[in-house]
């Protein structure tokens, strides 16, 4: 007993030693359970790759959890056992993770909170976050501008949550200004098989549609097949979102059936793990709040937004 | 297919006699969600309408019919979901593979669709064979399946989307797009596994032991059933189904992810139970779970036609349609 005692403590010893050394990045993101968060969950690795090849003093530990209490578990293992220095967290949801995540902060941990807030203002150092409204009103533009501010169109919604509302708030927004009449809006639950008969149901309903926004690019695939099998792709363009590769591509090919792209990016974890590791690398500030832009893709900056590696 | 329960008779009369009316009110469920459907919207009962929604629900249909002999055994099979995405994943990957070796498309899918009728089966006897030599719990052992086919499949796909490769796609996609007669070959797929699935549970000797152990396993032991042999063949039935589903379901959209067939276990044991299946097993007809699965993808398309109801609502209003439709047959057939 008292021989393995001593390794032990010989072992802690070490393991504090080498923990001086060097600073603990813990990531936290959900699972890949579906395309964007297999892109969180890639670029996560890749940026991982990237930081402690160029920052010997850098150490990052990437969890991932299936939901918001596993996530909340996976925090304190990150405090406990690899006791990290900094947090960067991409909450499942804002607000069953606050009190977890300011637990986090008040051990003096560095938090980066990534995409959605968390409830209670003020526990983050940094926040890095999509724009939601500004997917709604860039595809909302770009339908009414397109069409010329008069047609019928259809909506396919995600899961109800408030990242959905969030979309088609401002997207109605831009259309209700405009003489575009809203047919019907669905629950596609950002699901292929959903979308596709969604929309199979759309096509069966209406006989006159300008436009389709899918805003989602999961949902926009299964919008297509749909279109396919109607025989109606040249009567109508698809707006998804979020950067698939896959659309990107068709867009970057020049496919009328799908003109544009909405970004959405999950590469947005890459930016607050940077973020977050040059903080601990150099002395410049870095406090604050990023809001990443949900740009327009085209044609022409289609090629800026394809990465072909990435699982999305 | 509703009188392939009905034993022969001599005269009309007997023959009327033997239908079990107390046991058609799925199908009465069926017509009234048919009319509703008619009075919401004038294209509701187009052939295009009715042949899109037929030709969704053989998926699920297929699935429940596996379902009914599992379920009618007292068993349960929460898996075939994660199992239908991790069997299309799979399907997908040695496809692509073969298509890589310069071989003729059609030889690549019919080395696809064997491979994964294979699969299906061994997932299948696995889930059954760690039931009955494992004496484990059905609901535990298929919980457990539901998460490892899950991973699987996400792991696979390395979190992304695994998508079929285009010239493969191009050929095999008239199997769920293409018709003969009219009629899109999932619906007479959906339509020869019904027939296939009644007969045997109605008309021979296995589907009469399947019953006995689904009413009292030891009373079929004591009859010297096999009982194991009995209940892993019941899963195997199972994973076969679900192999038929995949096959039909990989040509419309050509890919699978982690989020491909997420909650098909519910909905396949709700399509058999709507369909007048005993959860606690014994008795259930095929034709009744055919019924089931068909009645479930109209709800869907009703409620899609209509701004009558608040998108909101749509679970609410698929829940209480599924509660009704078994109430009504619990208080007809007296149990």
């Amino acid at each position: 007993m008292p021989r393995l005692t001593r390794i032990v403590l010989v072992l802690f010893v070490l393991a504090l030693g080498f923990g001086f050394a060097q600073t603990v990045i813990g990531v936290s993101i959900p699972a890949a359970t579906h395309g964007w968060t297999g892109g969180v969950n890639w670029w996560a690795a890749e940026t991982k790759a990237r930081l402690e090849a160029a920052y010997p003093t850098l150490q990052i530990v990437i969890s991932t959890a299936g939901s918001a209490s596993e996530q909340a578990n996976d925090l304190e293992d990150l405090i406990a056992i690899h006791q990290i220095d900094a947090l960067v967290i991409l909450p499942f949801e804002s607000d069953p993770l606050t009190e977890p995540v300011a637990s986090v902060k008040d051990r003096g941990v560095f938090v980066t909170v990534v995409d959605r807030g968390l409830a209670r203002e003020g526990i983050e150092d940094v926040h890095v976050a999509g724009n939601n409204p500004a997917l709604g009103r860039v595809s909302g533009e770009y339908i009414s501008e397109r069409l010329g501010g008069e047609g019928n169109i259809v909506v396919l919604r995600g899961i109800p949550t408030v990242i959905d509302n969030e979309r088609v708030e401002a997207f109605m927004e831009v259309i209700d200004q405009t003489n575009i009449e809203v047919l019907d809006m669905r629950y596609a639950n950002w699901n292929r098989d959903d979308g596709f008969e969604v929309m199979q149901d759309f096509l069966t309903r209406f006989p006159e549609i300008d436009a389709v926004w899918a805003q989602d690019d999961d949902i926009a695939i299964g919008v297509i097949e749909a279109l396919e099998q109607a025989g109606r792709t040249d009567e109508m363009f698809v707006v998804g979102g979020a950067g698939m590769k896959e659309m990107i591509l068709r867009v970057m090919e020049g496919d009328e059936l799908v003109p544009v792209n909405v970004l959405y990016p999950p590469a947005m974890i890459a930016t607050a793990m940077e973020i977050t590791a040059l903080n601990f690398v150099t002395s410049v500030p870095v406090l604050g709040r990023y809001i990443l832009d949900s740009p327009l893709i085209t044609p022409e900056n289609a090629a800026d937004y394809y990465f072909p590696d990435s699982p999305f | 297919m509703a009188r392939s329960e009905a034993a022969p008779a001599p005269t009309w009369r007997r023959h009327m006699r033997s239908i079990p009316w107390q046991s058609l009110t799925p199908l009465l469920g069926l017509v009234f969600l048919l009319i509703i459907g008619s009075l919401l919207h004038p294209a509701f009962l187009t052939p295009t309408n009715l042949l899109n929604v037929l030709t969704r629900s053989a998926f699920i249909g297929i699935i429940a019919v596996g379902g009914t002999f599992v379920i009618i055994a007292g068993g349960i099979d929460l898996s075939v979901g994660s199992m239908a995405a991790f069997l299309a994943g799979a399907m997908i990957l040695v496809m692509n593979a073969l298509a890589r070796n310069d071989l003729e498309p059609l030889t690549i899918i019919l080395l696809g669709v064997g491979m994964v009728l294979v699969a299906g089966l061994l997932a299948g006897a696995a889930n059954g064979l760690a039931i009955t030599r494992g004496r484990i719990e059905a609901f535990i052992v298929t919980l457990g399946t539901l998460g490892i086919f899950r991973s699987l499949v996400t792991y696979l796909a390395d979190g992304g989307t695994i998508s079929l490769d285009f010239a493969i796609r191009g050929v095999y996609r008239p199997v769920y797009f293409g018709s003969f007669l009219g009629i899109p070959y999932p619906v007479w797929v959906f339509a020869a596994v019904a027939i296939i699935g009644a007969i045997v549970l109605h008309r021979t000797r296995f589907g009469r032991y399947v019953r006995a152990i689904g009413s009292n396993q030891e009373v079929a032991r004591y009859a010297s059933v096999r009982v194991e042999r009995i209940r892993t063949l019941t899963f195997v039935i199972q994973g076969v189904c679900v192999a038929i589903a995949v096959i039909l379901y990989v040509p419309r959209l050509g890919s699978a992810s982690g989020s491909t067939g997420i909650l098909w276990e519910l909905e396949a044991i709700a399509a058999v139970i709507i369909g007048g299946t005993a959860l606690k097993g014994g008795s259930g007809h095929i034709w009744g779970t055919v019924v089931g699965a068909i009645m479930l993808s109209f709800i869907g398309n009703v409620l899609n036609l209509t701004t009558a109801i608040s998108e909101y609502l749509n679970g609410a209003v698929q829940g209480l349609i599924i509660i009704g439709a078994v109430f009504l047959q619990r208080g007809r057939s007296g149990r």
